[in-house]
This record gives C-alpha cells, sequence and structure tokens, in this order.
C-alpha cells in the first residue's frame, strides 16, 4: 500500500512540473493535428498521374479540433448523440449540467478535463436564459480541456415525453421485485428499475 | 492493495456487464414514454440475427432469432 502511495506521489509531482518529462502523456487536445495530407503519397501519385488528383483520406475531411486556449473561452461547444441521432452538434452554450454517478455536475467553459459516467437522470443545457431539459438513460460526458464536451448516451428524451403514470407504476412494480428478489441478478436487475424509475420520478417533478 | 480500487458498482458485483447495464436502463426508459413515442422507440429495440454452430466446417442447425416474424 505505502509502495503505490509513493509511486502515486511521485507521479504527480512530475506530472505537475515541467511538461517534457516522459511519463507525462499529453491529453489528446494538446497535441498537433495530424497532417491531412500524405505529402510522399501526393507527390509520388503527381509523377504517375499528373492529370488525376490524388484521392482524399478520412483525414482531410476532419476539421482538427481547436488547440487549448490560454485564455478560459466564454462559451462551452457541445456535441450531444445518441445511437439514432446526433441531438446537438457544436452548440456554443453557456452551461451544461450532466448527471454524473458522482452526482450532478456542471460544466462551465474552462472546465477541467473530465470522464465522466453518467447515471440516469436530467442533462440540461443552458443557453441565456433558456434551459433545455433532457432524460439521459446512460452514458458518458467528456469535457476536454479547450472546452469542447461530447455527451454520449444510449437513450436521451425530452423530459415532456415521459408519462407520468408507467413511472409511477414501473416503480410499484420494481419495489415490489426488489422485496421479493432471491438471486443477486434478480436483485440487481430490480435495483436498476428502482433507480431508473426513480430518476424518471424526480425528473418529471424537478 | 484491494482499498486502492474504486467501489464496485453493485451491478458489476452481482454479475452483468456495463452493457447489459446500460441496455437495461435503456429499454426501461422507452417503456415510460408517451404514446407516439413510445411506439417509436420499441421499433428500434428490435433486433434479427441467425446463429449457428459449426462442426467439421460445416454449419449445424442454424437459429433464427428475430422480434420481427416467427421463424
Amino acid at each position: 500500500m505505502s509502495r503505490q502511495a509513493s509511486r502515486l506521489v511521485t507521479r504527480a509531482l512530475s506530472g505537475g512540473g515541467h511538461r517534457s518529462t516522459a511519463s507525462f502523456r499529453p491529453f489528446s487536445t494538446d497535441l498537433p493535428a495530424a497532417p491531412s495530407e500524405d505529402t510522399a503519397f501526393v507527390e509520388a501519385w503527381r509523377k504517375v498521374a499528373p492529370n488525376i488528383d490524388p484521392p482524399k483520406t478520412p483525414l482531410a475531411f476532419m476539421k482538427p479540433r481547436p488547440p487549448t486556449p490560454s485564455s478560459i473561452p466564454s462559451k462551452l461547444t457541445v456535441n450531444f448523440v445518441i445511437p439514432y441521432q446526433s441531438e446537438i452538434s457544436n452548440k456554443e452554450v453557456d452551461m451544461v449540467i450532466v448527471p454524473a454517478t458522482t452526482g450532478q455536475m456542471g460544466v462551465l467553459p474552462g472546465h477541467v478535463a473530465t470522464i465522466a459516467e453518467l447515471k440516469p437522470g436530467v442533462l440540461s443545457v443552458h443557453e441565456g436564459n433558456e434551459v433545455t431539459k433532457y432524460f439521459v438513460s446512460s452514458g458518458f460526458a467528456f469535457v476536454h480541456a479547450n472546452s469542447v464536451t461530447d455527451i454520449v448516451a444510449v437513450e436521451a428524451v425530452p423530459v415532456d415525453r415521459i408519462d407520468p403514470s408507467l413511472v409511477q407504476k414501473g416503480l410499484a412494480d420494481f419495489t415490489q421485485k426488489l422485496n421479493s428478489a432471491t438471486t443477486d441478478l434478480e436483485k440487481a436487475e430490480a435495483q436498476i428499475g428502482v433507480d431508473v424509475h426513480s430518476a424518471l420520478n424526480a425528473a418529471l417533478s424537478g | 492493495m484491494a482499498s486502492m480500487a474504486a467501489a464496485v458498482p453493485f451491478w458489476r458485483a452481482a454479475g452483468m456487464t456495463y452493457i447489459t447495464y446500460s441496455n437495461i436502463c435503456a429499454s426501461l426508459v422507452r417503456g415510460c414514454l408517451k404514446e407516439p413515442y413510445r411506439s417509436e422507440a420499441a421499433a428500434r429495440e428490435k433486433v434479427h440475427f441467425a446463429v449457428s454452430k459449426w462442426a467439421n466446417g460445416k454449419p449445424e442447425k442454424s437459429s433464427i432469432r428475430s422480434d420481427s416474424h416467427a421463424e
């Protein structure tokens, strides 16, 4: 235990000091963008087929992410996607509150880079005076050092699409299943049901 | 050393993987939606795949799992 602790302490010291120590790994947003075309390939192509344009590779279509700015930007860029749809794409907002497993986490521009696992709960996007709320079933939120936030969820619905009577019924069903569950797996499933329905309930009333 | 590990979530302790947990959460949420959205969401959950075991280079009996037609 003490061996690991001393290793962690020395790593924290070396990471917090220079950025040039070998053990320090940069964030993805701090690296220089990969070149969008391979110059050796393009030159060889032009020698062989000067009349035809060289093919474009996927990297040429990608816009590089903005590097970490030296001063805190004024707005947060949010990308919110679910498997079948892109809800929010490159939108500039003031703040996003995500339902992380460690609690509701507010993300403001200049937030430290974080990866958060989401629990069933309400995601709210604040832009000026308007707030858009979605209920998220589970997923992840990645906050990058350059104030771009990517949120991925398996299922997300605007809060006004939730049916209160079904939520109450589900909550009652699963609470009853939790009491009568025998195996670990049944208990876990019933517990998940209770958690999700309580979160839905809280979303409807909050 | 075990105290350095993060607390294990209850579903992991019961033997469930994160994907199973996440899919259960998603289908529970889909089940609580208001009417037109609920049927659209149910359509999203349908799966159709065929599974077959192979032996000696030949496929044996294959079972087709599908929500769209019984076979």
